[in-house]
């Protein structure tokens, strides 16, 4: 549903989403690559168990939340994205390991 | 009215304790008006810890251990009645709680405290029992290598206070319970069965009035000739992210909600601005749980709050009618989320039936401050 804008000199990185690489433009923030990446990328929230999935894209309504390198509950349209970066996507409460 | 007034009882400040008890009186029959302050009113109810506590209440006081365990024992019908009420459930649970020891000084400590409790004459048994780290892993195997043992007590528990306190709120809808915010009390006068009460919006008339305004007791109270000593102190709470349940059991410093978030306090501070907020005091507490509980380093820190405590002179509660004034009650106490079944379901019959149960109650009147004090509540 979401394309990028063309761009000429963009720079790609790649970075995991639950263990499936995927090819994110330098620049970008963790939650725009994953709109654009295809995949089902709702989380389930932690109370209610119901689909979200980033909305304002600018830090204001805290659905986009994600797990960045192990660290829970960032919020992923204020994060870039940098190569090798692995994310997950939270179902419902997180357990620790 | 027939009376010339329009209400039995008339309830001064509308947190815990002021909510339990216009509840109690509600269920009674009575007809109630709730007078409290506007959203922005300072009120412990709203910044606790949540806790439904027992294993170190009444050091110094005996009467204060049967008074705690009795509400233990009647949380559970607290709870059930306002979910029939209201469709809420609170959330009450009671596997039993720890108070963990770091290090084998806090232990000692630990063993003092339990030993002075348990020789109280008169004090209720609380079937405290003393582990050290084994007897402690085999509850939680949890725990991080410091923790030299802890105190487990069968009768603690905990409760999501905050919903309590929407279920008595809604409660009151269903009970006819006049809540009024943004109704101050300034003045109270008359006696005898018409007490008038002054608010910015005008008097209000009742039969009885109950000062359950918190800290502002001590104010309130000489205007009926009853007195309540405070000294308020404040104390901070950290709050992570939710997580998946992995306390079981709720401790003194830390206790997983129903909701998943991971509650580490409480701080206390000889300081009464709530606005204030100390950092090195988030760290000290944060560390301590950490060391406490290693797994909990993975987890962010979403809140901070300090509150201030309720607190009467020597940490326990004040109940008493006014001499002076029958009709006039107060009531305060720290550990309001505690003690919120004895309120609604003991002290809102006495309240009713206009006489306070010497026996059950007695030794909480305010007139012990005449003499010398006791200890500390813990
Ligand atoms: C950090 C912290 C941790 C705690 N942890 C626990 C715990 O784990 N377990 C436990 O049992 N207890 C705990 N407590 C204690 C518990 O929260 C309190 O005992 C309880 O909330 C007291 O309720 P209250 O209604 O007396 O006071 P408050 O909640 O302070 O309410 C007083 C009310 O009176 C109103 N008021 C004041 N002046 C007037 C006036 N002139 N006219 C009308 N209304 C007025 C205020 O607006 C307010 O609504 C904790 C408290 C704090 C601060
Ligand atoms: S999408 Fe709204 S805060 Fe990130």
């Amino acid at each position: 549903m979401f394309r990028r804008i063309a761009s000429a000199n963009a720079e790609m990185v790649m970075i995991e989403v639950d263990g499936v690489p995927v090819t994110a433009r330098r620049g970008e923030s963790v939650a725009a690559a994953l709109l654009a990446s295809g995949l089902s990328i709702a989380r389930e929230t932690p109370v209610g168990g119901v689909p979200r999935t980033p909305y304002c894209m600018m830090g204001v309504c805290f659905d986009c939340l994600v797990t960045i390198d192990g660290i829970g509950s960032r919020q992923g349209c204020l994060v870039s994205v940098e190569d090798g970066m692995r994310v997950s996507i939270q179902k419902g409460r997180r357990a620790l390991a | 009215m027939g009376l010339g007034r329009e209400y039995d009882v008339a309830v001064v400040g509308g947190g815990l304790l002021g909510s339990s008890l216009a509840w109690g009186l509600g269920r009674l029959g009575q007809r109630v008006v709730v007078l409290d302050e506007g959203d922005i009113a300072k009120r412990a109810s709203r910044a606790n810890f949540a806790l439904v506590w027992v294993q170190t209440k009444g050091l110094g006081l005996p009467e204060y251990t049967s008074w705690t365990l009795r509400a233990s024992e009647t949380w559970e019908q607290l709870a059930a009645t306002l979910e029939t009420e209201t469709g809420l459930d609170v959330c009450f649970r009671r596997p039993g709680g720890f108070h963990l020891a770091l290090g084998d000084r806090e232990m000692e400590l630990r063993r003092d405290v339990l030993a002075r409790l348990h020789n109280q004459p008169g004090a209720a048994d609380y079937r405290t029992e003393l582990l050290d780290h084994a007897g402690v892993r085999k509850m939680m195997p949890e725990i991080g290598p410091e923790v030299a043992g802890g105190s487990y007590c069968p009768y603690d528990g905990h409760v999501n206070s905050l919903r309590v306190f929407r279920a008595l709120h809604t409660a009151f809808g269903h009970q006819g319970v006049d809540y009024r915010p943004d109704h101050a009390v300034t003045a109270i006068s008359g006696n005898n069965g018409a007490f008038h009460l002054t608010t910015r919006h005008g008097e209000i008339v009742a039969g009885k009035v109950v000062l359950a305004a918190g800290n502002a007791n001590a104010m309130l109270a000489p205007m009926v000739g009853l007195s309540a000593p405070m000294e308020p102190n404040r104390g901070q709470i950290v709050v992570t992210e939710r997580a998946a349940p992995f306390l079981h059991f709720p401790m003194t410093t830390l206790r997983q909600s129903d909701e998943g978030t991971v509650m580490i306090g409480d701080s206390k501070e000889d300081e009464i601005d709530d606005r204030a907020h100390h950092m090195p005091i988030d760290v000290m507490m944060a560390n301590r749980a950490v060391r406490m509980f290693p797994k909990l380093a993975a987890l962010n820190v979403v809140r901070a709050w300090s509150g201030i405590r309720v607190m009467t002179r020597d940490g326990f509660p004040i109940y008493d009618q006014s001499e002076s004034h029958p009709g006039a009650f107060v009531v305060c106490c720290h550990s309001g989320v505690t003690l919120a079944p004895n309120h609604a379901f003991d002290i809102a019959p006495m309240i009713a039936s206009g006489v306070l149960d010497e026996a059950v109650v007695g030794a909480f009147s305010a007139r012990r401050f005449a003499r010398p004090s006791g200890e500390r509540a813990a």
